[in-house]
């Protein structure tokens, strides 16, 4: 598990912030961030940090978690599209799954994700909430 | 002596709240453990969900709080959190939510620990460092998601919430600083050894000694020193481990139950810890109308208060809308039954 760790450490601003790319030919936002547009295949990619308002593209429920996730089953994990474009695979938090809908208005927040066993590192990352309006 | 004032205008630039989806109320505590025959102390408490922590309401809170200073976290020069449910023991808990601000890496970064105190602690050292001209942006964070032994009269009432302010320069503030006192003193009224999951309180410790003199002295303190009576503040919000003691000490500090009650949250939430007084502060800077003052007293165990004056502004009511109100996150709530709050904090060991 420790071996996991510069990894875990490398992506923490994406993971903390939500920060995507955006590509300076074709307009197009995707997440996570890569060095080449998905889309027109262009190089010349921007890093950017996306607001996290989106709303539910798709879902399914996950009854049986695989090893870091078993405290939160039954959860719902979802593929979000941001009001940027970009999509982006979370788990859903703070929701009951029967709750869940397509175009159901969501969130980003910071949660926890899972843990290295009760010594080790505890792993953050964004979740999508159903929106809370201010 | 005189209070503490800064030797340049200060105030407050953005607030921001906390508080979990999740309530346990406190008859499902007695029903459990007491054949629901208990007297309960409060309706119910915020309880955090299964992949909450300190940390985490930390970053809701202060994010808020950005949202209403208009400002981004790269311009915060200290990120200070105050908990006593830090999730680590040792790795700090604000160069985690500094990260997740955007702020630093030219920070200042610490956590702070004064049980209920350690929220206005982080306070009064934001205060400071913009107040000394060191620095022009600072964050005070209180938050935690505090535990009570099960069956223990603290399991009514810990419950989890956070509060955010970013403390800077007073023509950009919502609210102003006009000075303040802090008073502590070696008292055994509550305490937790390092090893251990859960607090012990020191029974007659716990009201006159702890609660009452440290609270009722900061609060006269302050009054006396800046010369004002309670007639002059519109709204008063103390430390709320429960409904009874913040309106006994505001009422005998010379205030009126209609300037203590906007900010008393204690019934709905619960003891908040070290976000409680500082939840109650939010709550009335949701409301609160230029040239209206705002008192404010907190407490910790251990044991010390923080007296804060402050003066709301004409911005206030342009930015309390850039962020949720402290209502909307209490009018949200989920009830929890006992096994499933059992679960959620990890109350049964596999
Ligand atoms: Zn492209």
């Amino acid at each position: 598990m420790a071996l996991q760790l510069p990894r875990e450490w490398r992506w923490r601003q994406e993971r903390y912030r939500l920060i995507g790319g955006r590509c300076r030919r074709c307009g197009q936002a995707f997440f996570p961030h890569r060095e080449i547009c998905p889309r027109c295949l262009g190089e010349d990619v921007a890093k950017e940090q996306f607001s996290g308002r989106g709303r539910v593209y798709s879902y399914a429920t996950v009854y049986k978690a695989p090893v870091g996730f078993e405290e939160y089953v039954p959860y719902v994990v979802a593929l979000v599209q941001l009001e940027e474009g970009a999509l982006v695979a979370a788990q859903l938090t703070d929701v009951d799954p029967t709750e869940v809908q397509i175009g159901m208005p969501v969130e980003c927040v910071l949660r926890r994700w899972r843990t290295n066993g009760p010594d080790g590192n505890i792993i953050y990352g964004y979740k999508f909430r159903p929106r809370l309006e201010s | 002596m005189p209070a503490m004032r800064p030797s340049r205008p200060i105030g407050i630039l953005g607030y921001g709240a906390y508080i979990p989806r999740y309530r346990l109320q406190a008859s499902e505590v007695a029903r459990v453990w007491h054949g629901g025959q208990d007297h309960v102390p409060i309706a119910q408490k915020a309880v955090a969900g299964p992949d909450e922590d300190a940390i985490t309401m930390a970053v809701e809170a202060a994010r808020n709080a950005l949202a209403r200073a208009g400002i981004a976290g790269e311009r915060l020069q200290a990120v200070w959190v105050g908990s006593e449910s830090h999730p680590y023991a040792v790795k700090p808990s604000s160069t985690i939510v500094a990260e997740a601000l955007g702020a630093g890496p030219l920070a200042l970064a610490a956590d702070v620990e004064f049980a209920c105190k350690a929220g206005s602690e982080a306070l009064q050292m934001a205060v400071a460092l913009v107040g000394s001209g060191m620095a022009d942006c600072a964050l005070a964070i209180g938050a935690d998601t505090a535990q009570g032994r099960p069956a223990d009269e603290l399991e009514y009432t810990a419950g989890s919430g956070a509060a955010a302010f970013v403390v800077g320069l007073a023509d950009e503030a919502v609210a102003l600083l006009e000075g303040s006192v802090s008073y502590v003193s070696d008292t055994p009224d509550f305490f937790r050894r390092g090893q251990e999951h859960y607090p012990r309180h020191g029974g007659r410790f716990t009201g006159e000694p702890g609660y009452f003199a440290h609270v009722l002295a900061a609060g006269r303190e302050l009054l006396s020193s800046l010369g004002r009576s309670p007639a002059d503040y519109a709204y008063v919000v103390l430390h709320q481990p429960n409904p009874k003691f913040p309106a006994r000490a505001a009422a005998e500090l010379g205030f009126r139950p209609e300037q203590w009650q906007p900010g008393l949250l204690v019934d709905r939430i619960g003891n908040t810890y070290a976000a409680s007084s500082l939840l109650g502060l939010t709550a009335v800077l949701d409301r609160a109308e230029p040239g209206e003052r705002v008192f404010f007293v907190s407490f910790g165990s251990g044991a010390g208060s923080d007296a804060l004056s402050l003066v709301v502004t004409e911005k206030l009511p342009l930015r309390r809308h850039q962020a949720p109100a402290t209502a909307s996150y209490i009018a949200r709530q989920q009830l929890l039954d006992y096994a499933t709050y059992a679960r959620f904090r990890g109350k049964i060991a596999l």
